[in-house]
């Protein structure tokens, strides 16, 4: 990975100020040494595996180098070569020696109503499975850091979603940070699914530079800053009052439920999938999946103002309501 | 001689939570259970929504096959708000699906399956001047140097190492090994091409959102078009002269395993849809059971739940369905449910498409399969085993590939890419389609235009049921039966034939309701 590349990874030319030349150039030489790769242990609580998989398509620097150079993954559920005992094995050991040299990343959220909702490995006594809770704890404990993995690990997610009659939470899944109770700090790099670039860039610079300056919702502001709209492909027509009746018609997608003005990302000119298209310009419109309100929006659910009149905007109070206390805080 | 337990928890290089608990006697597996451990709730998330935002919030059962879960809940929809999809809409539905066949099936056979069979460490007896190869047993030989000692040693290589150890578990041959290697890193590359693929005309991958009822939003602009044809040629380069002789040098190494891990009973909703009416599919829908076809009846579906983790009603249709979970319930291992039609536990995903189709007389997939069976010397039945499950997944890409550049020839860029809809007051669908995995089926009841109610059949269920309410085991329990496991501590047999199935467990665990009933599902 080139200057260039680094920075572009970095969010563009605001990160440029931060990130003089010669430091880069200095750490990606210290980063090259085996000894100072980092270790990162990946868990999966109750995920989609969708974080692993959108991972899996980085590009500049591609999934290999950020394996074989930036960092040493001891344990990624996805692509372990072990399995059963011979990958908790990697666990075990590291909670049995304390092991503190290692940052935990955790995809999905937590299941708290009953440990077997989402198990890895089992005890060996009480022939029971073990909760990730468990995992997440132990782990967590002596971690470096701790960054939960999109939108699900980071405020909850769908499976926190509630079910819109009963109001509950089927089985108590709570994010990362939740779990912590203000104990840990917890970095977030929410979306379903978080682009590449966002999970790798922020670890890169958790690595070379420390933490990012993050938002009040736990997420690194280089990525998550400025809202959808303010970067839209479709801003020209929202400009001039140009709206789209129904999907597939030119226009800003607000009228059919586009969330973009109140969602933090930067996909409108990141671009998904090394460039191949956007959610906004592919005329669906943002869901709002990088929130901590997704996919609730309080009462307001994804598509609500589908086929909707412009009169409010009916976000803006749902996402002031939030839905699970305090998914995305951070304590130091 | 008593059994010896042997448990593989977590099976890991799948997606999702999965584990397998068997009885040892022998050295052959004479009992086996399949444990699904993990549960979200889906179905109680989704009541009271807006019927809509159900295809974003399925897409999120899993991960690795969205782009199936949001078809088949379009079609869902489609079908509770009586509309069809336009042309346009039905070719750019297949491209999307088909080009995440593409990623599904090369991610599953490089990144997932061939770590059960290729030897990671001869790497380090590379002595060729490949960058990446060079790089990588750089890579390896240093980490086994400087962690050597250290609290993290283990971890040395990692995420391949710590493996299974034993006689005859990787492939002997060097340059056989060293050419699965290199074809791991050009399948992550390629795959991710495909990925583009889908995003071109999905909006991005994982998670595609343009996928709408109706068709999708996307406009088929030459620039998108341009992407899409330009990795299509790459990756059919890939499938056919890197991909496909990797599956057979795997199958020349490990022969045995076209007799372990079989199967015989296979059900397919059909795959790509020729017209709007979904009458006719580049491969057939059917039922093959009893060395016999079938015409496929979805009113036969049941799920039975007496070994699953739930205390409601059993054998009901899904549209019918009850689910309570409980996940305390004594005798219960898992939180999968155990389908069955016309009460048979039935296999699905790639060999049961490939085998419906081949007993359909479908002329494209008989003369693949013929020929890899060719090359083997044997016939059919051969197929229907671990082995089978690796060279179907192969043959459909090879077909995949060479049709997919005809759907994008066929749109009609002047034409809707989509049609128009009101969410009614009340209704009802049923969306099926063939993810990777297999068959695929989502339910919908709509009231007062919300979701009253919501029920998926996902692949893996099918094939990762555990023991029905009679007794009879699932597919992959009774096709672990009589495997030779070698050494009780490294399983690596059982791993191979759970693997072969492609399972996907945050799938199987699907949309089911909490802790308690919420309401029944009726159909009027």
């Amino acid at each position: 990975m080139n200057r260039r590349e680094f920075l572009k990874l970095m969010g563009g030319t605001t990160a440029a100020l931060a990130f003089p030349g010669v430091m880069i150039q200095g750490c990606k030489k210290a980063l090259e040494k085996a000894a100072e790769r980092t270790n990162i242990i990946w868990l999966e609580g109750q995920s989609c595996s969708g974080c692993s998989v959108s991972l899996l398509n980085k590009l500049n620097p591609d999934i290999v180098t950020v394996i074989t150079e930036h960092i040493s993954l001891n344990y990624q559920g996805v692509i372990q070569g072990g399995t059963g005992e011979s990958a908790t094995r990697v666990l075990e050991d590291a909670v049995k020696k304390q092991r503190k040299d290692f940052i935990l990343l955790i995809e999905g959220a937590i299941p708290t109503k009953n440990d077997l909702y989402c198990t890895i490995g089992e005890n060996e006594h009480t022939k029971r499975g073990i909760g990730v809770k468990y995992w997440v704890e132990e782990l967590g404990k002596n971690a470096k850091a701790i960054v939960s993995i999109g939108t699900c690990a980071a405020y909850g997610g769908i499976p926190a979603g509630v079910n819109q009659r009963t109001g509950e939470n089927p089985t108590g899944a709570i994010s990362v940070a939740e779990l912590f109770k203000g104990s840990k700090l917890v970095l977030n790099i929410p979306g379903c699914p978080p682009h590449p670039d966002w999970m790798v860039g922020t670890l890169l610079h958790v690595l070379l530079k420390g933490l990012p300056e993050l938002d009040e919702y736990g997420r690194p502001k280089m990525y998550y800053g400025k809202t959808v709209h303010e970067n839209c492909e479709r801003l020209y027509y929202y400009k001039r009052g140009i709206f789209a009746k129904e999907w597939g018609d030119k226009g800003c997608l607000y009228n059919l439920g586009c969330l973009g003005m109140d969602s933090g990302c930067d996909i409108p000119v990141r671009k998904w999938n090394n460039g191949a298209n956007s959610c906004t310009d592919c005329g669906s419109g943002c869901i709002g999946c990088t929130e901590k309100a997704f996919p609730d929006y309080g009462k307001r659910g994804i598509y609500q103002s589908l086929h909707a009149s412009n009169d409010e905007n009916p976000v803006k109070s749902a996402v002031a309501a939030g839905k699970n206390g305090i998914g995305g805080i951070i304590n130091g | 001689m008593a059994s010896e337990k042997v448990l593989i928890d977590p099976l890991t290089r799948i997606e999702g939570h999965l584990s397998i608990e068997m009885d040892v006697q022998n050295g052959k597996v004479v009992d086996a259970k399949c444990r699904g451990d993990m549960y979200r709730g889906y179905e109680s998330i989704l009541q009271g929504r807006n019927p809509v935002d159900a295809n974003q919030i399925v897409m999120r059962i899993c991960g690795v096959c969205p782009v199936a879960h949001g078809q088949a809940s379009s079609r869902c929809l489609d079908d509770a708000f009586k509309i069809k999809p336009t042309k346009n809409g039905r070719l750019m539905r297949n491209i999307i699906l088909g080009s995440n066949y593409l990623q599904s099936h090369i991610l599953h056979f490089y990144h997932l399956a061939a770590l059960d069979y290729v030897d990671i460490t001869a790497i380090l007896k590379y002595k060729g001047s490949d960058d990446a190869l060079v790089r990588l047993k750089d890579w390896v030989n240093n980490e086994l140097k400087v962690k050597k000692g250290r609290p993290d040693e283990m971890t040395a290589a990692g995420p391949f190492l710590p493996r299974y150890e034993g006689k005859d578990f990787y492939i002997k041959d060097v340059d056989t090994n060293i050419s699965a290697i290199a074809g791991y890193v050009k399948a992550l590359d390629i795959r991710q091409k495909t990925h583009q693929m889908v995003a071109a005309f999905g909006g991005r991958a994982p998670h595609p959102i343009a996928l709408v009822p109706g068709g999708v939003t996307t406009e088929p602009t030459k620039e998108r078009i341009k992407i899409i044809k330009k990795y299509l040629k790459e990756t059919e380069k890939f499938v056919n002269e890197t991909y496909i002789p990797h599956v057979i040098a795997v199958a020349k190494a490990y022969p045995d395993y076209f007799k372990l891990g079989k199967y015989d009973s296979f059900l397919s909703y059909g795959l790509f849809d020729k017209d709007e009416d979904r009458k006719s599919f580049m491969f057939e829908q059917g039922v093959y059971t009893g060395g016999k076809a079938e015409k496929f009846d979805s009113s036969k579906i049941r799920e039975q739940v007496k070994y699953a983790r739930y205390k409601s009603g059993s054998n009901l249709h899904p549209l019918k369905g009850e689910t309570v979970a409980d996940p305390e319930k004594r005798d219960a291992y898992t939180f999968v449910k155990a389908p069955r039609y016309a009460d048979k536990p039935m296999e699905v995903g790639a060999l049961a498409r490939v085998a419906v189709a081949y007993l359909s007389g479908n002329k494209a997939v008989k003369k693949e399969l013929d020929a890899v069976l060719k090359i083997f010397n044997s016939e059919v039945p051969a197929a229907f085993s671990a082995l089978g499950r690796h060279a179907s997944r192969a043959i459909e890409c090879k077909l995949i590939a060479a049709e997919l550049g005809n759907w994008v020839d066929d749109i009609d860029a002047h034409e809707k890419t989509r049609t128009s809809y009101t969410i009614p007051d009340t209704g009802e669908g049923e969306g099926l389609v063939e993810a990777p995995r297999g068959a695929l089926g989502h339910w919908i009841v709509v009231k007062d235009k919300k979701i009253a109610n919501y029920q998926a059949v996902v692949p893996t269920t099918w094939f990762c049921s555990p023991k029905d309410d009679k007794g009879v085991r699932g597919p992959v329990e009774q096709a672990l039966i009589g495997t030779p496991i070698s050494d009780s501590k490294n399983p690596i047999e059982a791993a191979r034939i759970v693997r072969s199935f492609d399972p996907c467990l945050a799938c199987a665990i699907h949309v089911v309701e909490g802790d308690k009933e919420i309401g029944k599902f009726r159909v009027c």
